[in-house]
């Protein structure tokens, strides 16, 4: 409802209005900025990013500014938008910083006027210019796939699928888990790249192979990892490695047709309660030191180019990807969602 | 009579006024009663709590997304397949889980109450104690234990057998594997209902009939069935009601297996973009057939009434099993594997697994969740404070007021009384996802904001649990008598004064019990705190969800298992304080 009517009200500005960037000049973390974070002493992190990842995450940044503590608030991206919406509407003020898996709610929040601009050096010099917003309102904290991956212990490499339509062989009906668009950022963005490559049909196809379906992009590698299904049609990249590397036998498996790409944005709320611990945080993760910490713990693709990707794991130049489009997903995303249930009938 | 004697009272109130008047009415224009305030504002806060949520259901449901009256909704709602699926399968599932309890609870019951049974104080104990489990924490047991491929239960199935990897014995995903979970947790209430009436089941008509020569399968075909049929149907109700308006089991059953029941739906509607419109609609179906079949519970519960009424009888004679004695008790086990012995074992072996599906070893045994969820995860602290508030907070306000209606209602204290029975009863009819979209509609906007404050918590709690306790605390008023507070008004005490002084202290076993069930009650309730919850207000079954929705079973084993290890301790204080008639008559809903 309200995306509709603001992209009205958009439609009514003159296209290229806007010469120069509004982006605010770039900030360094000050002296002065950690000590108003600490007397703020707690931010709230709301992000789409598994848990397992996330609390680390915080307690790192918790053990480098002793003194704030992080409420980390994780569930699917759809959901987080779902709880802004909801809180703001509300006047519920909680949210700090958001990050999450689904770049195109950054265009409706921008929009909105809900995001608070904030540039870091790290930022200006370090992310490249497609990775961040021209005026400074968010910035992409790191990339993530959403391949397909399949049990070693329940398929033989020889039988396991190399291609996204591989998925229809009769030979795989039972065997699939796949995420929700309608609470994964990560799996909207990659419905609607699949769809747009293979078309709707071949969902319907995928419909008819009895698939469990599970809510978030982070489950699939956790029921492969259980054993409970075979094949992952798809889910978060990093957590199927991030098993491999514990011994289970997963193998990752980048489909021909190309692998959906998520770029997961971040940025400061603007009625953010602790808006300094907000910038501490936003300016920490984005910094060297946080972004090492994302790609070692998991070897998610940094955003900091002067970050190097996690060894052991395919450079992202080496995929083929497919091409992300937000704007697409902003526009289509009630769309993409209604269709779904209806074919997936959940 | 309650009734005669007030009005006895009423009578020597007016003389002892008329003796001395002047000084008597000087005096109790000066002791202001506090009767009719009293009860104007119980009224009004009974008329917040559920009048507005409910008036503003009924509003949504017959208006657009402008706002415009309409019935398009009920349209959709009764032609749209993604409607009429869930209706139906709902139909199924409770009609199904209905009868399975039943067939389940019926011989339990009976085997426990009326034979010679080995253990079956035990088994009586251990069936009430399975219903400490919130039913969407034993869902997800029963995920661990019959997921096809994972299942820990599949597994030990396919190495006994041999059979292939594909094969399962069991799939908890799938229409029968949900009406299965939700039967484990229901039929425990109609086991109660069951077990109790025939406790209380005179015995003298069944020594009747075996001494005017009947054999013993005629006098149960006779005299038992016949005696215990009304309460069965009532327990019937009871289980259907459950299984209709359930949440949490559903979400997480019947979603991977790509069908959704009418809950399901509703709360479905409540992802973005919200539809607060159809969700209404949706709600109403459940709000009728809801109170259609509490008025059918009524009327069979009333007619149980020629079984018990009479002088006193004797106890009911044991029914000697002789050599089928301990197969019974085998038996009476095995059905409580189900809700018990195997979903905990599931959850313990989960705890301190690091994969759900593998069976801890001595060398695999790892503490990696607990540190999980009390060190890192940063949800759990908030959430522990936040139930806990809530469930100390609903319990003590929820005891009081159930007290004071039950009090009011008890005492015909002020005209207008009947009003606050039937609002206090009210709430057995709402839902509790029902209950969440209305509160929600209410409380988003002006002048009572209350979203996103663990007030609106609070008030649903309350109201939920508001008709057990009233319940409760009722029948505990009728046994003491009036006379008591009589004469302690015509010695010149305040009603207030009265019933602190006398009445409370006669009914303090039934206000602790009352008070310990609210609160265990509270800290399993999921369906309207999923609607109401914002992240500032989150509660533990709302987080034991969250993490099911991104597949964190480890910490949700912890945390379930922390939540029932409190939940016990509240209900065995319970029994002890409460002694055990009060603590043994459970609250006439779940939470889930």
């Amino acid at each position: 409802m309200r995306r509709r009517t603001l992209l009205g009200a958009a439609a009514l500005l003159p296209f290229g209005a806007r010469i120069v960037s509004a982006a605010p000049p770039a900030e360094t973390i000050t002296p002065a900025l950690i000590e108003a974070a600490k007397k703020e002493g707690k931010v709230s992190y709301y992000t789409a990013m598994d848990l397992s990842v996330a609390e680390p995450m915080a307690k790192a940044f918790e053990a480098k500014f002793p003194g704030i503590k992080v409420a980390v608030e994780r569930t699917g991206a759809e959901r987080l938008f779902n709880r802004l919406a909801q809180e703001t509407a509300s006047n519920i003020k909680r949210c700090d910083v958001v990050n999450s898996s689904d770049a195109a709610h950054f265009i409706t929040w921008k929009r909105e006027g809900w995001l608070q601009p904030y540039v870091t050096v790290d930022i200006a010099e370090n992310v490249a210019p497609e990775m961040r917003d021209p005026d400074g309102a968010f910035a992409n904290q790191r990339t993530h796939l959403s391949p397909m991956a399949y049990n070693i212990g329940l398929v033989k490499p020889e039988d396991a699928p190399k291609a996204f339509n591989d998925l229809l062989d009769p030979k795989y009906a039972g065997k699939l888990v796949k995420g929700h668009p309608g609470y994964s950022g990560t799996i909207m963005t990659a419905t609607q790249q699949v769809a747009r490559e293979l078309g709707w049909g071949y969902f319907e196809k995928l419909a008819k192979q009895k698939v469990m379906q599970v809510q978030s992009a982070t489950e699939p590698p956790k029921k492969l990892e259980a054993g409970e299904r075979a094949v992952a049609v798809d889910g978060s990249d990093y957590l199927f490695w991030m098993a491999r590397e514990r011994g289970v036998p997963i193998e990752v498996v980048y489909p021909v047709e190309g692998t959906p790409l998520i770029s997961n944005p971040m940025a400061v709320f603007k009625a953010a309660p602790n808006p300094n611990a907000a910038r501490l945080l936003f300016a920490w993760i984005m910094s060297g030191e946080g972004q090492e910490f994302i790609v070692n713990l998991s070897g998610q693709y940094p955003a900091n180019l002067k970050v190097k990707a996690k060894a052991g794991r395919p450079p992202l130049s080496s995929i083929k990807t497919l091409r992300e489009d937000p704007v697409e997903v902003e526009k289509t995303a009630d769309e993409i969602k209604a269709k779904y249930a209806r074919i997936f009938k959940v | 009579m309650p009734g005669s004697s007030r009005s006895e009272a009423g009578s020597a109130d007016l003389q002892v006024r008329s003796s001395i008047p002047e000084e008597r009415t000087w005096r109790s224009a000066l002791r202001f009663d506090l009767s009719r305030p009293v009860l104007l504002a119980v009224t009004a806060l009974l008329a917040v709590m559920i009048v507005l949520p409910m008036g503003w259901l009924i509003a949504y449901s017959l208006s657009d997304k402008q706002g415009a009256v309409t019935l398009g909704n009920f349209v959709t709602l009764f032609t749209d397949p993604s409607f009429v699926d869930p209706l139906i399968t709902t139909l199924i599932i409770a009609v199904s889980v209905s009868t399975i309890c039943c067939l389940v609870a019926a011989p339990l019951g009976w085997l426990v109450a009326r034979t010679d049974m080995p253990i079956r104080r035990i088994v009586r104990t251990l069936v009430m104690a399975s219903l400490v489990t919130p039913p969407f924490v034993g869902a997800i047991a029963w995920e661990m234990l019959a997921a096809p491929n994972s299942g820990l239960l599949n597994q030990l199935w396919r190495s006994m057998t041999g059979m292939p990897a594909d094969e399962a014995l069991l799939d908890i995903y799938s229409l029968t594997g949900l009406i299965f979970v939700i039967a484990c947790y229901t039929f425990p209430y109609v086991f109660i209902l069951l077990a109790n009436a025939l406790d209380r089941m005179p015995g003298e008509l069944e020594d009747a009939s075996s001494m005017l020569g009947a054999k013993t399968w005629q006098t149960a075909r006779r005299i038992t069935v016949p005696l215990a049929l009304p309460t069965l149907l009532a327990g019937a109700l009871v289980a259907f009601l459950q299984a209709l308006n359930l949440f949490g089991s559903p979400a997480i059953l019947a979603i991977p297996a790509g069908f959704h029941t009418l809950t399901t739906r509703i709360w479905s509607l409540f992802q973005f973009p919200p539809k607060p419109e159809l969700a209404a609609a949706a709600s109403l179906p459940l709000l009728l057939l809801t109170i259609l079949l509490l008025r059918g519970q009524a009327l069979a519960l009333g007619r149980r009434g020629y079984a018990v009424l009479g002088g006193k009888y004797g106890e009911p004679r044991l029914v000697r099993l002789g050599a089928w004695r301990w197969p019974a008790a085998a038996l009476a086990l095995l059905i409580l594997a189900m809700p018990l012995f195997l979903p905990y074992a599931a959850l313990f072996n989960s705890a301190f697994s690091r994969v759900a599906s593998r069976l801890v070893t001595l060398d695999t045994i790892t503490l990696h969740n607990v540190r999980f969820t009390f060190l890192e995860l940063s949800s759990t602290m908030p959430a522990l404070k936040n139930t806990f508030l809530l469930a100390t907070l609903s319990a003590t306000l929820g005891a009081l007021l159930a007290l004071l209606i039950a009090y009011i209602v008890s005492r015909r204290a002020v005209t207008g009384h009947r009003v606050l029975a039937f609002l206090a009863t009210a709430p057995l009819a709402i839902p509790g996802i029902v209950l969440g979209v209305g509160l929600f509609l209410a409380y988003t906007r002006p002048p009572l904001t209350l979203y996103g404050t663990l007030w609106i918590l609070l008030i649903a709690f309350i109201t939920i649990e508001l008709p057990a306790a009233y319940q409760q605390l009722s029948s505990a008023f009728h046994a003491v008598h009036p006379e008591l507070e009589e004469a302690g008004r015509m010695l010149g005490a305040s009603r207030l004064r009265t019933l602190a002084d006398i009445t409370a202290p006669l009914l303090r076993s039934a206000v602790i019990a009352t008070w310990c069930f609210v609160f265990v009650a509270v800290i399993r309730e999921l369906s309207a705190a999923v609607i109401l919850f914002t992240s500032e207000t989150k509660v533990l079954s709302v987080l034991i969800f969250d993490l099911k929705e991104s597949g964190d079973v480890g910490a949700i084993a912890v945390l379930s298992l922390t939540m029932v290890a409190i939940t016990t301790v509240v209900v065995a204080v319970a029994n002890r304080f409460g002694g055990g008639r009060e603590a043994s008559r459970l609250p006439a809903r779940a939470a889930g």
